[in-house]
This record gives C-alpha cells, structure tokens and sequence, in this order.
C-alpha cells in the first residue's frame, strides 16, 4: 500500500517584482509525516507557505491539497479544507484573551448567525457550548489552560507561539504548517514543542514545518527539503540532508570562496 | 454582577418615568440622544465591533427615511409597516455600494464612505428619478398608528424611541457576545490572521455594513415619521460625523460606551446652551486629546469571559 | 440649422481653461495631501482647512493693510500671498507638533481620527471669528480684462492663477528633485526606516513637509478668494475632498502625480460640468475617487506594492 499524498506543489513559482522569490518548487508531503521546509533566510520558504494558504496566488504552477487543486482559493476556504498555519511574525488577536483566539479556529467549524445569536436557540447555546471545549481542550493540549482569560499580548513569546498552535488546531486541520514554531523560544520551551510536534502527528494531523534549529528539525522531521534562492536545491532524510554538498554549499558558501580574494 | 443588574434597572425605571416631570423641550433633547444613540449603535457594528472607517453612515439613514417618505406619501402605507422596509432598503444600498469598497484599507474606505454620504445628498437635492422632492424634500408623512392611537407629542415619540432603543441594546448585547460578534473583532484585530483561522472577512465586513444599515434605515423610518418631513440638510456629511464622534469617543465597540457618547455629544450641548455654537469646536478638539490620551474612548470595550466545564468554576 | 461650429468650439476652449486654471487650484491643495502621504502614510483631513485659513488670513490683510483700492499693487498682492505661505506653514507645522506628532507610534487609524478632528476644529474656529456668511474679497484689486487668443476671451486673472501654480509648482518640483532636503523627503516616502539610517533627521523632514504642504494650501486660499471674490469657512472642504481626490487620482505619495491629477480633476469636472449636468458638479470629483480607488487604487503614476504578511 502507497502512501497517501496529502499535498503536492508542482512547479510553484512566484516572483515579486524582480525577484523572484519561489521557482519552480515542486514536493510532496504524505499523509501522517512531518516534513521540514529549511533553507537560509530569504530562501522563499514562508512565500511558499503563503502560496500554499493563499495569502499569494502563484505566478505558474499548481498546488493539490487532499486531491484537490487549491490554487486561487481564498484562504479560509482553504483553512475550511483542513490546511491549518502558524505565522512567522506571530499574529495573534493580541487585545483578545488566550480562549477567544482559539475560538477564532472553531468558527469555520461552527454554523450560527446573526439570527442565531440574537435569538440564542438552544442548538446555537450548544453550539457555542461545544466550541468553548474545544478551544479549552486546544489550550490545554498546549499546555496554556492555567490562564484562559488573559489577553494573548500579556503571554511570554514562547507562549504567543504555542497559542497560536492551539489556534490552528482549533480548526480541525488534516494538515498544519508551522512557519519558524521555535523562533524565540528558550531550551526549555523547544523541548516541550518538540513533544507537541509529535502529539499533533499522533493526532493525525500531517505537519510541515519551517524551523532554523536544526537540532529540532533532526529530532522531529522525516523528511526534508531544502530551498535557497527560491530553488529547490535537495530532499530526502535529515541524515542524507546532512551529508548532502550542495546544502553545505548553501549554508556555508562554496568551498574555497575565502580564498578567493588571494587570487 | 448583580450590583450591575441593580445599577441598570434603576437607569431603566429612571429613564422610563423621566417624561413625567420634563417639559416637551427636554423630552424632545431625550428623544435626539435616543434617536442617535441608536444610529451610533448601528454604526457601532461596523466602526466598533469589526474596526472598519466607516463615515457615511448618514447616507444610510436617509435612505430609510426617504423610503418612508416616499411610500407613505405616494401610496399611503403606514409607517409602522414601513419600518422593516426602510431597514430593507437601506440594507440593499449598503449590499450594492459595499461590496466593491469593502476590500479598501482603513483610511481609504473613510473617505470613499464620505464620498458616498455626499453622493447621496447631492442625489437627493437633485431630486434623483424624481421622487425626492429636491432641495425642499418630501413633507406630509403621517405618524406612527400603533393599534388606533397615533403617536404625536414628544412624549408619545419618547416611549416609541425607548422601545427601539431598548430592542436594540438587547439584540445588539446577544450580538456581540456571538460568534458573529467575535468574528467580527477577530477581523478588527488583524485581518489576515483572521482570515487565516478560516474566517471569510469578505463575508463578514459586508455583513457587517448591510446589519448596520438595516438598522439605520429603520432609525430613519421613526425620524421621518417624528418630523413629518425629510430633506437633504438632514443627512449632510456632519450628521455622519456626529454619530462617528459618539461611538469613537464613548468607546468604541461598547454598547454602554456609545449610549454614554449619546448622551454627551447629543446633550451636553443642550445643558450648555450658550455654548452651543462652540460645539462642534469643542467636538473636533476632544477628538483630538482622545486620540492622544484616551484611544480607546471613555469607556473601552471590556474583555470577554467564558464560564469553563472542565475547570473548576 | 448645423449648429455653429465655432461656438462649440469657444464653449469647449472656455471650459478647458477654466478646468486647468481651478485645477492648478486642486494641484497645490493635492501637494500637501501627497507629501504627507508619502511621509506619515496619514491623510491629513485638516489640510482643506489650513487652505480656508490661507484664504481668510488673506482677507484679513488685505483689509488691515488697507490695500482696497490700490489696484497696480500686483507686487503687494504677491508680498502677501507669501506673508499668507509663511503664516500657514506656521500653523501647519503646529499642527503636526500637537495633533501628529504624539501619534507617531499609535495605530495608524488614531492619526486618521485626530486630523479629522483637527479638521473640525479649525473649520469650527473660522466659523467663530469669521461667521457663517460668505464673506467678499475686495474686487478691484486687479484688472478685470479679458485678452483675446485665436478668437476667444480668456480673462486675465484665469491665466494669472493657472501660471502662478505652474510656477509654484515647478518650484516645489525643483526643490524636491534638486536640493538635499528635498532628497531627504523623498527617501523618507520611500522608506522611513531605511532613511534614519542613513543619517536622515526624520522628524526635520516631517516638520518640512508640514511647512511646504500648508503654504502651498495657503496661497491656494488667497487665490481662491481674489478669482472667485467670495469665501466660505466649508470651501476646504469641499476643495479638500477634490485635492485629495487629485491625490489619489495622480497616485498618492507621488508629486508629479498630485499636480497630473489635479489638473485633469479640474478638467474633468469642468467639462462634465458643461456637458454632462451642473448640478452634479460637485459629485463628479467623489465619483471619479471611488472609481479610481475601486479600478486602481494606486492612481495613474503610483505603483503597486504587495503586502507582506
Ligand atoms: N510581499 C512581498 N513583497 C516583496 N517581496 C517579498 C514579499 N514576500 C517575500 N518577499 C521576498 O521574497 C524573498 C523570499 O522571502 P521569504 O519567503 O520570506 O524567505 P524565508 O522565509 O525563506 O526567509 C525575499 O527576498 C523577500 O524579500
Ligand atoms: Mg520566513
């Protein structure tokens, strides 16, 4: 029995003006796998994330999510689809408490309307009822439950990021994408995002994730791709990642290159 | 909590018993602050609860009192009948012109909506498809009959106007603490994350607005039918920037804050008469020292808190 | 019965000039938007009245100064259209001091509320020392000839007024391209960040940027006042919403673009004015925003940028 594709991107190109930020990236991500997007800084992996949301339309190619083309899509319609994200810059619903930004996940989930809540039926109580145990239970699943009436400004950075994994699951997703989950987090901290990285797969939910700590990306990842300059430059395993030249060669320059200037 | 309920019954059963011992002049001030405090309600959907910069709210209005205006004048309809028709109408125009506009960024969306404001004036002097009656406006529409009685003195229009007013606090209150009502915040706060968590902005930014117009449009129906006449002088681009000033600087996104903006911006004026004419001075300059010392208005928005099955509480 | 050609034609001319003269109007009010724009990324709602104030300071001396009468004075009324500039860009610059400046770091919409409240202020405190009337320049401060050009009668103010904005705005366009203040406040539209560090003193740019725009609005006033003869405390309004119109007709942040988009606002409105319907005048600047903002929104020299997220 093949794996199950979940997501593949065929040729994804995208430029802004005149750089061209993603080119001609194709990959795919199977059902149950946590992949690791990585490449140094400005190697177009957040806009490959955001062509995926679809927070970019792609200048070329296409993008299957579940058998589905969802390129062009808006991008709750893509959420509603089961593609959750995480932001790199974190964006949280910063004046509003811990539980009501993880309720902001459940609403593509839930049904009720202008008429429902001014009417307050007793499907729409219920309703409501539900999405505050799944947010709660999301809260507590990353470990955030001691403070649900807090405003999320008021959590430690660490925490801001782990909320907004509690946001994303909210929706229900098959599928998350993590854009630099780490980024800010002390030791500690990544330990135990670590752990939830693998919960969440236990839970189903393929994860994709963008992350510079490579001692975090060598724990949790199966799988790897590498990007530099909006290219597609390796995948395969962390541990053939590791050995591969031209992903040293990306990171650290050519061989050679501080010789050059004695020539 | 129940000091809370004390401290709002007692305001109710004042404000209900109030006409008793004011005179038509005052109950007349009362009814204004009414009458605004539910169109700043209603513009407290857009501006407040989703954050959009939104100054045409006036247009709105005058489509519903225009709506009475005229169907009552020409075809005799009651007005009371007509007040879920203003609401239509207006709604409708807020689905037509919002929806190309909707995608502007803040600053941008302000002034297209005072544009709109003063398209629609200058429709209405021009007596548009013939049926505004121009520059002089429309005059005869008859009162409100509720049951066999007709609603006539301030005082009469007084109790209609609490009613409303009422109704809306109530439904808008539900409205609020709703998912409709966080999504709307949600889109305030920051759209993109919004639209991230599967939230349709789109959607929801022109809900928003037609809400906000239906229920300006029934205002309108009650203010055609209190004044007997409508003209275009009533629905200039400063009536838009009354009702943008109460809910800016009573609290924007808070009910308690934008009745409190009523009944300073409608009738402070009113107890300082002689000053009167410095009003508006006075508005632009509060505007300002808000927006430095105060952002969020007199009374911000207070966070919202769930009850908790699971933990202890 | 042809209908007579050169009568046509004559009506045509007369309003294509009356178009480019209350453009170049529209122009120097939209240089003020634009600048600011382009700086602070605020519109700055009380521009129109900082050109309200320029007309009536223009009023005020001329009537103080007893100049009434003095009908070869061009040269005293040039001397006080630039005492007007100076005194406007006083107040402008006060105005970024108390109103702006202390929202510098806010969000971006509190700025929005307090220029519109400033607006308010302003307009409302003309209001208390002028009144509510219309109130009337001395009309025969200058000649009221008419010259004659390929058989049709311009009169001489409307050339006056067009050439003073040309040249006023030829000025500002030499300066911005040609001095370093003037590179100073280009690079801070392009990017505030990047110009701090370069060694740009930001908040010197800003304070430029609030002395040109409101002396350029000023002298707008005065002109308004000696071509049409009558003032109101709403003209900045209404002159406001159309130069900002022009603004984002032009492409808001460009001044190239503010002084395209003002003249062809002016244009616009005074042709379809003609043909289309006067009494619609005043609609057409507010329809052709929501237009331009609705089709592209980054107007006619603008460019477009993507958002990042
Ligand atoms: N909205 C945008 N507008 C212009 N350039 C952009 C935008 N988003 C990304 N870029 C450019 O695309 C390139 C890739 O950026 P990004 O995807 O953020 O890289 P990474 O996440 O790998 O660090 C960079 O050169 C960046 O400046
Ligand atoms: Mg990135």
């Amino acid at each position: 029995m093949s794996k199950h594709t979940l997501l593949s991107l065929s040729d994804l190109t995208k430029s802004f003006g005149g750089v061209l930020a993603v080119s001609e990236v194709s990959f795919e991500v199977h059902q149950g796998s946590i992949v690791g997007l990585i490449g140094p800084n400005g190697a177009g992996k957040t806009t490959v994330f955001n062509l995926i949301t679809g927070n970019y339309l792609p200048d070329r190619g296409s993008i299957f999510f579940d058998g589905r083309d969802i390129s062009g899509m808006r991008t709750n319609m893509i959420v509603s689809l089961g593609i959750a994200r995480t932001f790199q810059t974190i964006r949280l619903f910063q004046n509003m408490s811990a539980l009501e930004n993880v309720l902001a996940g459940c609403h593509c989930r839930m049904r009720s309307g202008i008429f429902g809540a001014m009417l307050r039926l007793p499907w729409q109580k219920h309703e409501e009822r539900e999405a505050i145990d799944i947010a709660a239970g999301e809260l507590e699943f990353v470990g955030l439950d001691s403070n649900p009436d807090m405003a999320a400004r008021n959590f430690s950075y660490g925490n801001q990021r782990l909320l907004e994994i509690a946001r994303a699951l909210a929706t229900r997703p098959k599928f998350l994408i993590l854009d630099e989950p780490a980024g800010g987090m002390n030791d500690h901290e990544t330990r135990s995002l670590v752990r939830i990285i693998s919960q969440i797969r236990d839970r189903g939910i393929t994860v994709l994730l963008i992350e510079h700590d490579m001692n975090l990306v060598m724990k949790v990842c199966e799988e790897l791709v590498v990007l530099d300059h909006g290219i597609m430059i390796a995948r395969g395993t962390p541990e053939g990642i590791q050995k591969d030249q031209s992903v040293i060669e990306a990171y650290l320059g050519p061989p050679g290159n501080d010789e050059d200037e004695d020539f | 909590m129940k000091h809370g309920i004390i401290v709002n019954s007692l305001i109710v059963v004042v404000l209900l018993a109030a006409p008793i011992w004011l005179n038509a002049y005052w109950v007349d001030v009362l009814n204004s602050i009414g009458l605004y405090a539910v169109l700043a309600l209603s513009l407290n959907v857009i501006l407040g609860y989703a954050g959009l910069f939104h100054m045409g709210h006036a247009a709105f209005f005058a489509i519903g009192a225009y709506t009475t205006a005229i169907l009552n004048t020409q075809f005799g309809i009651p007005v009371l009948w007509l007040m879920p028709l203003s609401g239509i109408a207006a709604g409708l125009f807020a689905l037509i012109v919002a929806r190309p506009i909707i995608h502007l960024r803040g600053d941008y969306l302000l002034i297209v909506t005072i544009g709109i404001v003063e398209i629609v004036r200058i429709a209405l002097v021009n007596n548009i498809f013939g049926i505004t009656g121009g520059p002089n406006g429309i005059f005869g529409i008859s009162r409100p009959n509720l049951l066999g009685y007709v609603i006539r003195t301030p005082h009469d229009f007084y109790y209609l106007i609490f009613a409303f007013t009422a109704v809306t606090v109530f439904l808008f209150h539900r409205l609020e603490n709703s998912r409709f009502g966080r999504a709307l915040n949600y889109i305030r706060e920051d759209e993109t994350a919004a639209e991230g968590s599967g939230i349709d902005t789109a959607h929801y930014k022109l809900v928003a607005f037609v809400l906000g117009a239906f229920w300006a449009g029934m205002a309108g129906m009650i203010f055609a039918s209190k004044m007997t006449i409508v003209s275009p002088q009533s629905f200039t681009f400063w009536e838009s920037v009354i009702m943008f000033t109460i809910v800016i600087l009573g609290g924007s996104g808070n009910i308690r804050g934008v009745l409190l903006g009523a009944f300073l911006i409608i009738g402070l004026p009113e107890v300082f008469r002689e000053f009167a004419a410095a009003r508006m001075l006075v508005f632009g300059a509060a505007m300002v020292l808000m927006m430095i010392f105060r952002p969020k208005g007199i009374l911000p928005p207070l966070s919202r808190t769930y009850k908790l099955k699971t933990n202890a509480g | 019965m042809a209908p007579d050609k050169g009568k046509v034609m004559q009506l045509f001319l007369e309003q294509l000039t009356n178009g480019l003269a209350v453009g170049g109007i529209y122009a120097l009010i939209a240089l003020g938007y634009t600048m600011v724009y382009g700086v602070l990324k605020l519109i700055n709602f009380a521009h129109g009245d900082l050109f309200t104030i320029g007309a009536y300071l223009g009023l005020t001396l001329l009537l103080s100064l007893g100049l009434t009468g003095h009908i070869g004075s061009a040269a005293g009324i040039l001397v006080l259209i630039l005492m007007v500039m100076g005194l406007v860009a006083v107040i402008g610059a006060l105005l970024e001091r108390a109103a702006y400046r202390p929202l510098r770091t806010s969000p971006r919409l509190s700025a929005v509320v307090s220029a519109l409240g400033a607006s308010i202020f302003f307009q409302n405190a003309i209001m208390l020392i002028y009144g509510a009337r219309f109130r009337v320049y001395p009309h025969d401060l200058l000649p009221v000839t008419a010259i004659s050009l390929f058989g049709l009668t311009i009169p001489v103010m409307r050339i006056v007024l067009f050439g003073a904005s040309i040249v006023m705005m030829t000025g500002l366009y030499l300066f911005v391209q040609r001095t370093r203040t003037g590179t100073a406040i280009r690079a801070a539209a392009i990017d505030q960040g990047a110009a701090r560090l370069m060694g740009i003193d930001v908040n010197r740019v800003i304070m430029y940027v609030f002395l040109i725009g409101p002396a350029l609005g000023g002298a707008a006033g005065m002109m308004v006042g000696l071509y049409y003869g009558q003032i109101n405390f709403t003209m900045g309004w209404v002159y406001g919403l159309k130069a900002f119109t022009a603004a984002i007709l032009g492409g808001i942040g460009n001044i190239p673009g503010a002084m395209l988009g003002g003249l062809l606002l002016g244009v616009i409105e005074s042709l379809g004015a003609t043909y289309i319907s006067l009494a619609w005048k005043d609609a057409i600047s507010f329809i052709v925003l929501i237009l331009i903002l609705i089709v592209r929104p980054t107007g006619i020299l603008g460019e477009r940028v993507a958002d990042k997220v």
